[in-house]
């Protein structure tokens, strides 16, 4: 056998099984590639697998355009994400759970875009939202990213839950949870008056999912996550489903005034806020995560409209945005890999040292404030078309998209012209171009942006004008084309460019200046997220520090207490009519055995040592099991006694280690106190148990189940036993889950019986 | 534990106790008896054997971890109702296999399922006691 060399000992600079899992999907983009000339043909594809019928949940999948655009984009960010992060990710200790993890949650994201079935894609959206807990809190070492982590669950789960009370409420009015019927039904949703819960209840999980405002901050904190991840989280998966579900659902809840004027308010308003604060930061994934704001705010904004042409323009501007917003993130990411920052102000001068992410910055940044032959241009020149063919507030959405457009411009000069031009400072003197997988993503989504820039035409038609089909009844055509003439979109183009330049000139002013009003905000959302997040812990804190205090005797008089009072109060007022102290006709020994657990009883109360008390309570046990087989239960009587005598050395075992009674039993109160307590307790519950039993017995006995046993235990079971063949075959099912019950039971009190790590016994 | 009536009782009753067990097992299916009861009979032999002579006498005596036991049982009771799906009936239906001198069934499997998680779960409990 060799030796291994010394030099294996250093970081290796691509890790292998994680290069190789970007076959995943590569294949499932391929597979979709097969599957597009006939979708972009207005074919679509369904699949079905009963899987609880019972539930209307089934595996139903469906693939049309809209399904298909959001399949590409997330298998080829997936993939280049992928083929990314073998290099970013190598020599991370955990790098195999990493690649799982991002599999993973591609694979939940698909599940979303092409499950037909609601409760299918609620069961997906929870998983990607799970997963992004995950992932964003994948360095759990660092105290930032698990309170990061946490606060993404938090508000995505909660609109989660929103999610699921929208699709709940949409079944009970009786509608079909298959969302390609759903829009048959169209006119008697928007009717019914279930409907605006049913809106607010699928808004609000899309705005949590999605970043709107005011549920907007998990998601620039959600950078904490590795940037490979914040890349996909940020283009292709997480935030879009939000979007995807408002797309999806425009067929059938779109269209009246409160689905329009909710999502131009909300949309507009993230829309600025984004991009306003987008100028703030000096950290260039902040600023990249505020972009994302804007663009998610955008989106909403032209879902609120109901024409082609705005829903077009949403569809166009999410392709745009997918493809520069990846670009970005990777190269940002390569800055930070090879400089160890993504401070603006320690960077600059990095043309010279990685001439091919620049050049991917350039492409994608210059798509990014649309300029002319690129792919931003024209989703630019369709967003004006569609904010004024919008159908309420046109001049608000307009004026909206103007101000957002124009700060994107400037945000995009400051991402391409601060870290690389300028000269190159002292400390980066030692900064080289990444290895290649690091710059085949950026450098193709980069490049793409400029090629469908330049042939707009094959673009919408075999990708944006099938998506928008699929959820727009009307098949009016809108073609995308480089030049649309001189018209109010390119005058508006050109006034977005102009006023993007006197940004970007009056940067550094800006940017005090919006420090300054976001400090002097009195309310905000992320404030009252931390202080109704602190208190909620208190008050957890609190109520466990009185209910688990640890001490034993508490909790059982907690229980007792609970027992005696619940029951008692429902019970206890009717008992006295139904009660009747049934006459003693049983065998006489049957008295005696009464009397012989009486006085075990009270040896246990009265014993001055534990060998006494256990004593005593095996009498109690053997005295109640000769009971049962007094009156004929020969069953429950042989398991009774088997379960004392087990029990009975089980606490022997326990009792006979801990130190003698009479120390620990008053620490605080007084002993006399506190016999009379239990005393009190203890005979409440007795009076509450001997009330429920003698009620119970005073009914007349129902036979019909005995008989249906007696006949066909042997018939159907070849058993003589009945209560044997209940056991194991008639309702095995029970038993079934009472010995996992069991297992899990032993398992727990094994690792509370055994020593934690590194933790001392008590003494 | 130094008791040596104790001692010698054990060693006398742990292999009735064991047979018994057996016994109270395979009759469960006509008369009082079962997987439970003949694992609470296993488990309490077991316990006895642990205080005269320890946990490592016990960890030999049934050479698989009790954890295992637990889990095993738990496999082979849901195992027990696979054939039924084969045959196109719900999960955990009993099917029998029946000759002219006995009839035998899943839910003999079910039932050592049940027997192996208990006493599995029980020996568990015990060892770990014993040995802190």
């Amino acid at each position: 056998m060799l030796l291994k060399p010394p030099e294996t000992e250093a970081v290796p600079d691509c890790c292998r099984g994680g290069l190789y899992s970007c076959l995943l999907p590569f294949g499932l983009f391929g597979l979709l590639c097969l599957a597009w000339p006939r979708v972009a043909g207005g074919a679509v594809f369904t699949a079905q697998w009963a899987w609880v019928p019972s539930l209307d949940l089934n595996l139903a999948f469906r693939l049309d355009g809209l399904s298909l655009l959001f399949g590409l984009i997330i298998t080829m960010t997936g993939f280049f994400v992928t083929i990314y992060a073998s290099s970013y990710m190598a020599g991370h200790p955990h790098n195999g759970r990493f690649f799982v993890f991002l599999h993973a949650f591609m694979t939940a994201m698909l599940g979303i875009v092409f499950a037909d079935n609601l409760l299918l894609m609620f069961i997906c959206w929870e998983a990607t939202t799970v997963l992004s807990f995950l992932l964003i809190g994948f360095d759990h070492e660092k105290a930032e990213a698990r309170e990061n982590a946490r606060q993404a669950l938090l508000v995505t789960g909660a609109g989660g839950l929103f999610l699921l009370m929208g699709i709940l409420l949409v079944k009970s009015a009786g509608f079909p949870m298959t969302l390609s019927l759903l829009g048959d039904s169209r006119d008697l949703i928007q009717t019914h008056a279930l409907y605006p819960a049913v809106f607010i209840c699928f808004l609000v999980g899309a705005m949590t999912k999605s970043g709107q405002v005011p549920f907007h901050f998990w998601l620039p904190n959600a950078m904490s996550a590795p940037t490979p991840i914040s890349a996909f989280l940020h283009a292709a998966t997480m935030v879009k489903a939000g979007i995807y579900l408002l797309m999806r659902l425009h067929p059938v809840l779109g269209g009246t005034t409160l689905w329009m004027s909710t999502l131009v308010l909300v949309g507009g308003t993230t829309a600025l806020w984004g991009a306003v604060q987008a100028l703030g930061p000096c950290d260039l994934k902040r600023i990249l995560a505020y972009t994302t704001l804007m663009a998610l705010g955008v989106l909403t904004l032209f879902l609120g409209g109901r024409t082609v042409m705005s829903l077009t323009a949403a569809t166009t501007f999410l392709m745009v945005h997918a493809l520069y917003k990846a670009a970005l993130f990777l190269a940002v990411g390569s800055i930070d890999h090879q400089t160890g920052t993504r401070d603006l102000n320690l960077l600059g001068g990095l043309m010279t040292r990685m001439p091919l992410t620049t050049l991917a910055v350039a492409g994608a940044t210059l798509s990014m404030a649309g300029f002319p032959l690129f792919f931003g241009f024209i989703g630019k020149e369709i967003m004006y078309a569609g904010a004024l063919a919008e159908e309420i507030w046109p001049l608000f959405a307009t004026g909206i998209t103007l101000s957002a457009n124009a700060l994107m411009t400037a945000v995009a000069a400051i991402i391409l012209i601060t870290p690389f031009f300028g000269p190159l400072p002292a400390h980066l003197k030692h900064t080289w171009e990444t290895p290649w997988t690091m710059r085949i993503g950026p450098a193709f989504m980069g490049l793409l942006g400029i090629v469908f820039g330049i042939m707009p035409e094959w673009v919408s038609k075999h990708l944006i004008q099938p998506a928008v089909f699929a959820f727009h009844p009307d098949r009016e055509e809108i073609r995308l084309f480089l030049f649309h003439g001189i018209n109010l979109p390119l005058l508006l183009s050109v006034v977005t460019l102009t006023s993007g330049a006197v940004i970007y000139w009056q940067k550094t002013r800006l940017r005090r200046g919006i420090g300054a009003a976001t400090e002097k905000l009195w309310v905000t959302t992320p404030g009252l997220y931390q202080s109704g997040l602190t208190r909620f812990l208190g008050t957890a804190a609190a109520v466990t520090r009185i209910l688990q205090n640890g001490s034993l005797s508490i909790y059982l008089s907690v229980i007792v207490l609970t027992l005696v009072l619940l029951t008692g109060s429902v019970w206890l007022p009717h008992a006295a009519d139904i009660v009747t102290v049934p006459a003693v006709t049983g065998p006489y020994i049957a008295v005696g055995l009464f009397v012989f657990v009486l006085g075990a009883a009270a040896v246990v109360v009265t014993a001055r040592h534990r060998l006494a008390a256990i004593g005593g309570l095996g009498g109690v046990g053997g005295g109640v099991a000769l009971i049962f087989l007094v009156f004929g239960a020969p069953d429950i009587a042989l398991t009774q006694l088997l379960v004392e005598t087990l029990t009975l050395i089980f606490v022997s075992l326990i009792l006979l280690r801990l130190p003698p009674m009479e120390p620990i039993i008053n620490p605080g109160t007084p002993s006399r106190m506190r016999t009379l307590r239990n005393a009190i307790l203890s005979a409440g519950a007795g009076l509450v148990v001997f009330t429920l039993i003698s009620g119970v017995v005073g009914h007349p006995l129902d036979r019909g189940q005995t008989t249906f046993f007696e006949t066909h235990s042997y018939l159907s079971a070849h058993g003589r036993n009945i209560v044997n063949v209940i056991l194991v075959d008639f309702r095995s099912l029970d038993t079934l889950g009472e010995i996992c019950v069991i297992v899990l039971a032993a398992w727990a009190g094994v690792h509370l019986i055994r020593r934690p790590f590194g933790q001392k016994r008590a003494p | 534990m130094k008791s040596v009536i104790l001692k010698t009782a054990t060693r006398l009753m742990i292999g009735l106790m064991l047979i018994f067990a057996v016994y109270v097992f395979l009759r469960g299916h006509h008369e009082p008896g079962g997987g439970f009861s003949a694992a609470l009979l296993a488990g309490t032999a077991f316990s006895l054997l642990a205080i005269t002579k320890g946990a490592d006498h016990v960890r030999k005596a049934i050479r698989i971890r009790p954890s295992f036991m637990a889990l095993s049982g738990l496999a082979l009771a849901a195992g027990a109702g696979l054939p039924a799906l084969f045959f196109g009936k719900p999960f955990l239906t009993g099917i029998w296999w029946q000759t002219e001198l006995f009839s035998a069934g899943t839910p003999l499997i079910f039932d050592s399922g049940v027997f192996l998680a208990v006493l599995g779960a029980i020996l568990s409990i015990l060892l770990a006691l014993e040995e802190n």
